[in-house]
């Protein structure tokens, strides 16, 4: 893959700033992710997460299925502050 | 083959990481880390990333000072960029209570050289523009005060403590503190044995377990603290913006996005670090109402992480005087983060048996037994 594609699209991250977080030790979602802000952004990693743990598992030599995955962190989706401020009292 | 070791540290945050590189910068050879997890999954990776020198406290006031001088230069020092910005913190009063603290706070840290002013309503709203006034009375602000990214500060001391021989084990979980007349032998971890006569508790929100491994119980508790962050902004406001009586602290980070958080005085001690939809409504309208623009801007993530508290508030460094070797960096109470380069610096000349950089005799254990408590009052 050629080291400008861009595989996080939220915080352009390219693969080439992963794959030298890879070379330098930091082989899980999670440190590649504090490194390099890949799956920090808007869409929280629905579009990158699988590329990255199918990259760290090519170049680990390990199944995806055997990979830790970062934790799924609320909200789903963007929620305006506006909108969470007015939330009715229960 | 039994492994061997000068210093054992436990605990991959930014005061393991930062302990380990200071040790061997001061020419300690063989110090190990060990971190159950990945670096920074604990409350480094987790914290709101301030840096302030703002206390209420002159021991927390000259730990900050001295904090700042070395986070200013620590991109150089550890050939890595930390992303330091100092946009100063600006710190509101809405009742007379803390007009008069925010006045004895400013005239503490004047007579210790920290840069912070006592300013009128006006001038914060000059610093912050598109701050709601209403209620405020006056407010605090330091401009040399800010933050840095949390993950590259631990990643660069990490990896400058390896440059220098300092070994880190990652996803290794100790599991028992060996001691032989009350002396610190080894450190049993879930993979090996190693020998060393010294172990450093940089554990943060399980020094208390760690304590108990050594067979001492640690006067630290743990407690959540959440956190939400928005999307990406272009530049709307520099400083941390930060109450302690309406119990928030909000800044925009170099990167666009708005960290905010607050405590929550019903929460129970413990090691949750689940999130909540009531926090999310509780800050979003806190921060709505204190930076009216907010409304429009989305929330994108919210975490949890553990603060460390000590019953003054103040970190807990040194030797355990009931075991030999067994030395502390625990109870930063929410500021780890901020006074690591300090703190980190002097537990390895402690440890080294040099004379420390500032006299530290009073964050000792000791000083809770001796009932030498000074509170600082100034904590989110």
């Amino acid at each position: 893959m050629d080291d400008n594609v861009i595989i996080c699209h939220c915080e352009d991250v390219t693969w080439g700033e992963i794959r030298k977080a890879l070379e330098d030790g930091y082989t899980t979602l999670d440190e590649i992710k504090r490194i390099t802000r890949a799956g920090m952004g808007r869409c929280q990693g629905n579009t990158c997460r699988r590329i990255i743990l199918g990259e760290i598992a090519n170049f680990c030599h390990k199944k995806i299925e055997d990979l830790d995955v970062s934790t799924f962190r609320p909200p789903t989706k963007p929620i305006k502050l506006g909108t969470l401020a007015g939330g009715e009292d229960d | 083959m039994i492994k061997k070791a000068e210093v054992v540290i436990i605990g991959g945050g930014v005061i393991g990481c930062s302990i380990a590189y200071n040790l061997a910068k001061l020419g300690c050879k063989d110090v190990v880390l060990f971190e159950k997890n990945s670096l920074s999954s604990g409350a480094t990776g987790r914290c709101g990333a301030g840096i302030r020198q703002q206390f209420g406290t002159k021991m927390n006031c000259i730990l900050a000072r001295e904090s700042i001088k070395i986070f200013e230069n620590l991109s150089q020092e550890l050939d890595y960029d930390i992303e330091l910005n100092q946009g100063g913190y600006l710190i509101l009063a809405y009742t007379e209570r803390e007009v008069n603290q925010f006045k004895k706070n400013v005239a503490l840290e004047s007579s210790l050289d920290i840069d912070a002013r006592f300013i009128s309503v006006d001038e914060a709203k000059e610093i912050v523009p598109p701050l709601n006034t209403e209620g405020i009375l006056a407010a605090t602000f330091c401009p040399t005060d800010g933050h840095a990214n949390p993950f590259k500060t631990n990643f660069a001391y990490a990896e400058a403590a390896q440059r220098l021989g300092a070994k880190i084990y990652t996803f290794t979980r100790v599991k028992e503190i060996k001691t032989k007349d009350n002396q610190v032998i080894s450190v049993i971890t879930d993979k090996e044995k190693i020998l060393t006569p010294i172990v450093v508790n940089a554990a943060g929100g399980y020094s208390g377990e760690i304590g108990e491994m050594a067979g001492v119980d640690l006067p630290v508790y743990s407690q959540r603290h959440q956190i939400l962050v928005t999307e990406p902004l272009d530049p709307l406001f520099r400083p941390m913006l930060m109450s302690f009586s309406r119990n928030f602290y909000c800044q925009q980070t170099p990167h666009g996005s708005i960290l905010m958080g607050c405590g929550d005085p019903n929460e129970p001690k413990g090691y949750d670090i689940g999130t909540s939809w009531q926090f999310a409504r509780e800050i979003s309208q806190k921060m709505t109402t204190i930076v009216p623009l907010l409304k429009e801007v989305s929330m994108i993530r919210q975490w949890a992480g553990l603060y460390n508290m000590s019953p003054d508030a103040q970190p807990i460094l040194g030797e355990h005087p009931q075991v030999k070797g067994f030395y502390m960096a625990i109870g930063f109470s929410g500021h780890g983060f901020m006074l690591a380069p300090i703190t980190s610096k002097l537990i390895a000349e402690l440890i080294l048996k040099r004379k420390t950089s500032l006299p530290i005799d009073k964050l000792e254990i000791g000083r809770f037994e001796r009932g030498e408590l000074i509170l600082e009052p100034s904590v989110v």
